[in-house]
């Protein structure tokens, strides 16, 4: 049984704008057809995309509320939900005062499609579906750089494309690569980012095709949602052992969706083991947890709800107070509402370093 | 510090090579490891000369540590105290492909644990290694090595070919449930798959980090699966796991439960009660800062007095000099974690 919550009233008086990390847009593929070669379009018409994952529509781990979204997001005057600007607006950037939002499209964007071409054409397509039917008609959106990931060449190319561009955030990935973020194949994609001015963000999901774990395919929806940070347990320990921070050293990285309580103890056991193994890496200068401490970003939603709320404090301050970036996920069921998620008991000065001033700082939108 | 009836719940005995395992092969098996050469089933889960894997001063003269059972009792019991040691055997014979070849090998590995080392020393016990290939052979085993009761626990590692609260392996826990013994699972792979969801890492630092990604995926299918709710009895160690990453990994899987819990009607309350209930982890390593305040705040996260054992990870190079007990862990937890908890946990180790 689901209970549907009633929305809280706003106060009255106003509250600092809201920096909101991640939000989910949804366009059609009819509104990518502008920016999509015949080649591309009749392809999509006749064969369609192939996600490692094996459905046409749908998933195998079948989410808990239909396009796991809110029920109260779907639009009243009809369509999918986020796909309405207007409603966005009314049930969520104007409600919440949202100064800036960025926009991680889920799909269409291609992203993991097993065609490397395709996934280019449809990259390509997103980024200017985001800026001429999102951005350009509400400017608080910004937009990522959807990227073939899985190509280094094309996606270095659709960043170059972008390069400079203050309408967009950061580079986008989904978090389910088919090697470890800190593998060679990456680094070009990376290297790009850098030039280009861009951060990182790496979304939760997408489909390598691999098992959902390293112990083999969990059954349940509830199993791929919360392994999802041992995934990116795997990527981060990656990007640092492989030395990508030493190659890039003005190299930053969002983690979004993740969760981030385990980021401590992933910094401590890296660091345990770096300490007896060093001669193994000899091309690390720091402690991995140094690595870890300097270039990566959290995002909060799924905010970490401890038994006893005083534990979440203890690891946001292992994590750094400066590293801690709000997110929604609109229009996700799991949506973290802005005026509730965040620990009641926080100063006034980190609850607004969390909500707007680290996202500032890192993005440097101003 | 005193160490008095402390219970060391995780070391290894290292296996020299298949010519130990030889004399209790039948002769289809024996004849199949001379004639086709098979003469080493070690793991690369730790590299024979790497660091982690044995600390210099513990290595013989071969560069192998813990090779005897006076070596390893010398060590663990004389010089660091413990009553009792809980053996885990760690060599690949979960990596095999063939169901008759593991399990014969397996049965011969058990039978090797129980006459060059149980039968050495009355301080040591024993987990039964089980040939997961086929559930069938694995019941068996159990069922052949319970009636010894020196072998107190049920050993599986931590990387399988499906996740361990998958229904076709649940046979499994109602024989262990059954004769009181604890399921382990210890770090390490079966090499089904790469060690990390993404693929494999290029360096050992990743690939021992990788671990605790699979102690998550473990807790998670044991709980979602209803393990706890068909086997209320069932108790699961988890060994050489590192400890830290269960109280985040715990708020995040009660909160998508508390979501998403119609998926799993028979998961009845927080998975978080389930885990305290049913899971106990041991101390080496204990990924902490270093800081004595730090590890203190992580025991408190943890919420549970009863869910660290003691064990010291022999010969794997987990802490320096005698520093077997993580510094920093209360006093008032020393005793319940030395011995009190383990007590608790291995039915077996009450009978004496």
């Amino acid at each position: 049984m689901n209970i549907e919550v009633r929305q809280p009233q706003r106060n009255a008086k106003a509250r600092v704008g809201i920096f909101d990390c991640d939000i989910h847009p949804k366009s059609a593929l009819e509104d990518l057809r502008p920016y999509l070669s015949n080649r591309w379009w009749d392809y999509l018409q006749t064969y369609g995309q192939r996600q490692r994952h094996g459905y046409v529509k749908g998933f195998p781990y079948p989410k808990s509320q239909p396009l796991a979204s809110r029920r109260d997001s779907w639009p009243p005057g009809g369509g999918l939900p986020a796909s309405d600007l207007d409603f966005m607006r009314e049930q969520h950037l104007d409600f919440y005062g949202i100064e800036c939002g960025i926009m991680n499209p889920l799909s269409p964007t291609g992203q993991g499609e097993q065609n490397d071409e395709l996934s280019a054409a449809m990259a390509f397509a997103s980024n200017e579906d985001q800026l001429e039917r999102w951005n350009k008609r509400e400017p608080r959106l910004k937009a990522s750089v959807v990227i073939p990931y899985e190509n280094g060449e094309l996606a270095v190319k659709e960043i170059r494309r972008r390069a400079g561009d203050r309408r967009f955030a950061h580079v986008l990935f989904l978090s389910r690569t088919s090697e470890l973020l800190g593998k060679r194949r990456y680094w070009p994609i990376f290297e790009a980012a850098v030039e280009a001015g861009f951060p990182i963000g790496v979304h939760v999901f997408g489909s390598s095709g691999r098992p959902m774990s390293n112990t083999g395919w969990p059954s349940f929806y509830i199993e791929e949602i919360t392994e999802h940070s041992a995934s990116l347990q795997a990527s981060v320990a990656s990007l640092i052992v492989e030395g990508v921070f030493e190659r890039y050293p003005e190299l930053k990285i969002v983690l979004i969706e993740a969760g981030f309580a385990w980021i401590p103890p992933l910094g401590w056991r890296l660091d345990q083991n770096w300490k007896r193994m060093k001669d193994e890496v000899p091309h690390l200068r720091k402690a991995p947890s140094e690595y870890l401490r300097e270039h990566f970003w959290v995002s909060t939603q799924p905010m970490e709800e401890s038994e006893e709320p005083d534990h979440v404090l203890d690891v946001m301050e292992w994590i750094g107070w400066d590293k801690i970036l709000f997110a929604s996920d609109y229009p996700h069921w799991d949506f973290d509402d802005p005026f509730l998620a965040l620990p009641p008991s926080l100063s006034e000065e980190r609850r607004n370093q969390i909500y707007c001033g680290n996202a500032k700082a890192l993005y440097r939108f101003d | 510090m005193s160490m008095t009836g402390a219970i060391d719940c995780d070391v290894h005995p290292t296996v020299p090579d298949m010519k130990a395992l030889v004399p209790y092969l039948d002769d289809f098996w024996r004849e199949t490891v001379e004639e086709r050469g098979i003469n080493s089933l070690e793991t690369v889960t730790y590299p024979p000369n790497a660091p982690l894997t044995a600390r210099p001063e513990w290595r013989d003269k071969n560069g192998r540590a813990a090779t005897a059972a006076p070596e390893l009792t010398a060590q663990v019991c004389d010089r660091w105290g413990a009553a009792f040691a809980i053996l885990n055997c760690l060599y690949g014979v979960g990596l095999l492909f063939s169901e008759d070849m593991a399990a014969a090998f397996t049965r011969a590995l058990n039978d090797w644990v129980a006459k060059e080392w149980l039968d050495r020393d009355p301080r040591l016990r024993a987990s039964i290694v089980l040939p997961l290939q086929n559930t069938e052979y694995a019941v068996d085993e159990i069922e052949r090595c319970a009636k010894d009761k020196r072998f107190v626990q049920i050993l599986v590692l931590a990387m399988q070919e499906v996740p361990l609260g998958r229904r076709h392996l649940w046979p499994i826990y109602a024989a262990a449930e059954r004769h009181g013994l604890p399921l382990g699972i210890h770090a390490g792979s079966t090499y089904r798959h790469s060690i990390t969801s993404l693929g494999w890492p290029s360096y050992y630092i990743e690939d021992y980090a990788s671990h605790t990604q699979a102690f998550q995926s473990q807790v998670a299918s044991l709980v979602c699966e209803g393990v706890f709710a068909k086997y209320p009895g069932l108790r699961v160690v988890l060994l050489e796991s590192g400890v830290t990453w269960l109280p985040g990994f715990l708020w995040r899987f009660s909160k998508f439960w508390r979501g998403v819990r119609s998926e799993v009607p028979w998961v009845d309350r927080s998975p978080a009660e389930i885990v305290r209930d049913h899971v106990r982890l041991t101390t080496q390593p204990f990924d902490a800062p270093p800081d004595a305040d730090g590890v203190e705040r992580l025991i408190e996260h943890l919420r549970s007095d009863a869910i660290l054992l003691y064990a010291s990870d022999f010969p794997h190079w987990q802490f320096d000099g005698d520093e077997t007990v993580p510094a920093g862990i209360p006093a008032a937890l020393r005793r319940k974690i030395l011995v009190e908890n383990p007590l608790a946990t291995y039915d077996r180790l009450n009978d004496g």
